[in-house]
């Protein structure tokens, strides 16, 4: 299925991602540019913010916020491999003057997952992924952008990132105990109440291990960090890998 | 005074007991979303109940005036207190004029927030809860863990042993319809030889004066039925307009709270007794000041179905008496910090959610609980309350964030400290991340750098 269009994408690479996981904004801008997308990386991009506005620090926030408007308002699209980079910037970018350059932003900001398949409208990006995956459906992605519906609305079952796994060849999505809980990573929430986010990230993992997953996936990876130092510490079998980096596993 | 933090990590450290804790509020979590999609307008429900209360909230003043005429019509004795400790002098005074020294009580979470038992014990009555929970607690001498299930944390081999003490059981009884028939024989007593019987209330109907109470005991009747006294004790938040209004309530109410399609018993008080007595007392303590806020005001639409800390990650892993106030949890949460006018309190709560948002999507009247926990941070750090180091490192944060050229210089040397500082440095317990996660490997180039070499079209 071909894309519906050629776009010229900002594509946004959340801090931790950056510095630590560069893989995951490797595999997005490879995948965006075999979906024959026209994709750039403005250099002087830095945060979405969250971090500080999610402590408390919205105010301080507002210069990362328009720095950010500054780097992508040039863009048909801004695409990044992270659920809640992108509502952050939908939702909270409210309090910044709402120009034409901040408003563009705010509707133009997509998750990959949700650009692949509401944007380019393509829904079969020919994968293959011969694993047993579990789907960790990180809480702004889910409940924020509503990537899928969340256990708790009673609503039509749907899942923008489930839809674009379930046609890799090879793959095995594994069901969990509990589809949707949050994971404790929750940005300094982490840090702030470190017995209880370890403890949720600890009965996550387990989930996915009880129900025999080689791969915990998300289209988030802070999330993903978090559950990695658990497993990591605990040296359990299993691994995090970014979604990105499972929709990069083709040829197209 | 301990933070929730510190009381979670205690909590914390028994972790079969979390588990147990976290399954059973889990498993309630689960029979709640059985039975909301039973109801195939469920959503709709929700809106429905929502925007009734938002009417509510708009026409408190109307409401009240009208809910006070028509009890009073009733034959109702309605009387206003605007604080804690005007309604517990009242309810002392009405005791008083009757002399009357026996006391049950049907569950409300209003007089726990005035500290009600407390002070009519101080005054030397004898006042008897009569919900087996909150019976349980009682005797523990404890505020409960939860809204609708307040002796949650407690297993049954603990109230076996409670009951040992308190009530002379067998000795390392736990089945729960021995020790449950136990608690009612004792119960049983106390309502006979009840003077008055105090009630909280789910809904109060503006059109007719009535009040209605949900209970699945029935405590709430034998009470009201036993003793000639009767009073009914409210927040000014729980008007409804009118009689055709209660069902969208009613309906949800019990769904979300336990899973049932009902509450066993909805019993509507109108008018007294034969040479009894019927009194309301209708009660502010710092809700007008919450009505004037905007960001704060939705939380008065709350129905107390207890859902947000059932399905709550947090909750279920930290337990109710983490949070220290009388009302736990999500809704405790956004509160807390503002439930004495002119204060900020509770300043550790804020901080207890990952923002995961599952609370106001189980909420049955659409309070956006987590939209309220992200504004009193935001409040907490502009009015100074944040610690200092925490302040200090958010601001370095936005300075560095906002300059692109700062932020790589910052990013790799976090990169290259990550590589070269020795472990036990990086695990220290400044680093509350390393208490019990690895931090993740380090890559030899940061994304941009790769971009800047490989990344053009
Ligand atoms: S805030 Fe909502 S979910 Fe929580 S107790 Fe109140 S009504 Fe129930």
């Amino acid at each position: 299925m071909k894309p519906a269009g050629k776009f010229k994408i900002g594509l946004f690479i959340p801090c931790y991602i950056d510095q630590f996981y560069p893989q995951v904004g490797i595999a997005t801008l490879e995948l965006l540019r075999k979906l024959d997308q026209d994709v750039h990386y403005p250099l002087k991009q830095t945060c979405c913010g969250q971090p500080l506005a999610n402590s408390g620090a919205e105010d301080d926030a507002k210069e990362v916020y328009k720095n950010f408007v500054r780097n992508f308002s040039e863009f048909d699209y801004v695409v990044t491999p992270s659920g809640s980079c992108a509502y952050h910037v939908k939702e909270h970018y409210d309090i910044l003057e709402q120009s034409e350059d901040v408003v563009k932003v705010r509707r133009c900001t997509y998750e990959l997952c949700e650009f692949i398949a509401d944007v380019l409208k393509v829904d079969d990006l020919k994968i293959n992924y011969p694993h047993r995956v579990g789907v960790h459906q990180s809480c702004h992605g889910l409940r924020g952008l509503k990537l899928g519906n969340p256990s708790e609305l009673i609503s039509a079952s749907y899942s923008k990132v489930i839809s674009l796994l379930e046609k890799a060849d090879g793959i095995e999505l594994i069901k969990l105990d509990r589809e949707d809980e949050c994971c404790g990573f929750g940005g300094t929430f982490s840090i702030f109440e470190p017995a209880v986010s370890a403890r949720m990230g600890r009965d996550r993992v387990d989930d996915h291990l009880r129900n025999n997953a080689e791969v915990i996936t998300a289209t988030d990876m802070s999330c993903l960090m978090h559950m990695e130092g658990i497993i990591k510490r605990n040296n359990k079998n299993i691994k995090v890998v970014h979604i990105a980096e499972i929709l990069n596993s083709n040829s197209l | 005074m301990t933070s929730h933090s510190e009381r979670a990590a205690a909590f914390l450290k028994d972790p079969d007991r979390v588990s147990w804790h976290d399954e059973t509020l889990w498993i309630v979590r689960k029979k709640r979303d059985r039975a909301a999609a039973s109801v195939k307008e469920w959503e709709n429900l929700r809106e429905k109940a929502s925007k009734l209360k938002e009417y509510v909230l708009s026409d408190l003043a109307g409401l009240l005036t009208e809910f006070e005429r028509n009890a009073t019509l009733n034959g109702a004795v309605v009387h206003w207190a605007a604080d804690a400790d005007e309604f517990n002098r009242v309810v002392l005074e009405i005791i008083k004029s009757k002399n009357a020294r026996n006391i049950v009580k049907s569950k409300s979470m209003l007089t726990e927030e005035c500290g009600l038992n407390h002070f009519l014990q101080d005054h030397g009555v004898d006042i008897v809860d009569t919900d087996l929970g909150e019976r349980i607690i009682q005797f523990r001498n404890e505020p409960p863990s939860h809204i609708v299930l307040p002796a949650i944390h407690l297993k049954k081999e603990d109230i076996g042993e409670l009951f040992h003490l308190k009530l002379g059981t067998d000795r390392g009884a736990t089945d729960p319809q021995y020790l449950t028939r136990a608690a009612r024989v004792h119960l049983r007593e106390k309502f006979l030889n009840a003077h008055v019987a105090l009630t909280g209330v789910n809904f109060a109907i503006a059109e007719n004066g009535t009040v209605v109470v949900c209970t699945n005991e029935g405590n709430a009747d034998m009470g009201v039925h036993s003793a000639p006294v009767q009073i009914h004790c409210m927040g000014i938040e729980k008007i409804i307009p009118k009689m055709e209004h209660l069902a969208v309530f009613t309906r949800l109410l019990a769904r979300n709270a336990t899973g049932q399609p009902v509450t066993t018993y909805t019993s509507h008080y109108r008018t007294p007794k034969e040479n009894g007595e019927l009194h309301i007392i209708i009660v502010d303590n710092g809700r007008t000041e919450r009505l004037a806020s905007i960001d704060y005001r939705d939380a008065l639409k709350c129905i107390r179905c207890g859902a947000c800390m059932n399905t709550c990650p947090v909750y279920r892993r930290s337990g109710g008496h983490s949070y220290g106030f009388t009302i736990p949890g999500p809704i405790g949460t956004i509160l807390a910090p503002h439930s004495v006018p002119g204060k900020i309190l509770y300043k550790d709560l804020p901080a207890a959610s990952s923002l995961c948002m599952s609370c106001s999507n189980v909420c049955p009247v659409k309070i956006g609980i987590h939209e309220q926990i992200y504004k009193l941070r935001q409040e907490l750090i502009r009015k100074g309350y944040g610690s200092f180091v925490k302040r200090a490192i958010l601001k370095i944060s936005g300075f560095v964030f906002a300059k692109p050229v700062l932020y790589d210089i910052s990013g790799k040397m976090v990169r290259i400290a990550l590589k070269i500082v020795p472990r036990f440095l990086i695990y220290s317990r400044v680093n509350t991340w390393g208490l019990e996660r690895e931090l993740p490997a380090v890559p030899t180039q940061s994304f941009k750098e790769w971009y800047r070499q490989n990344g053009s079209n």
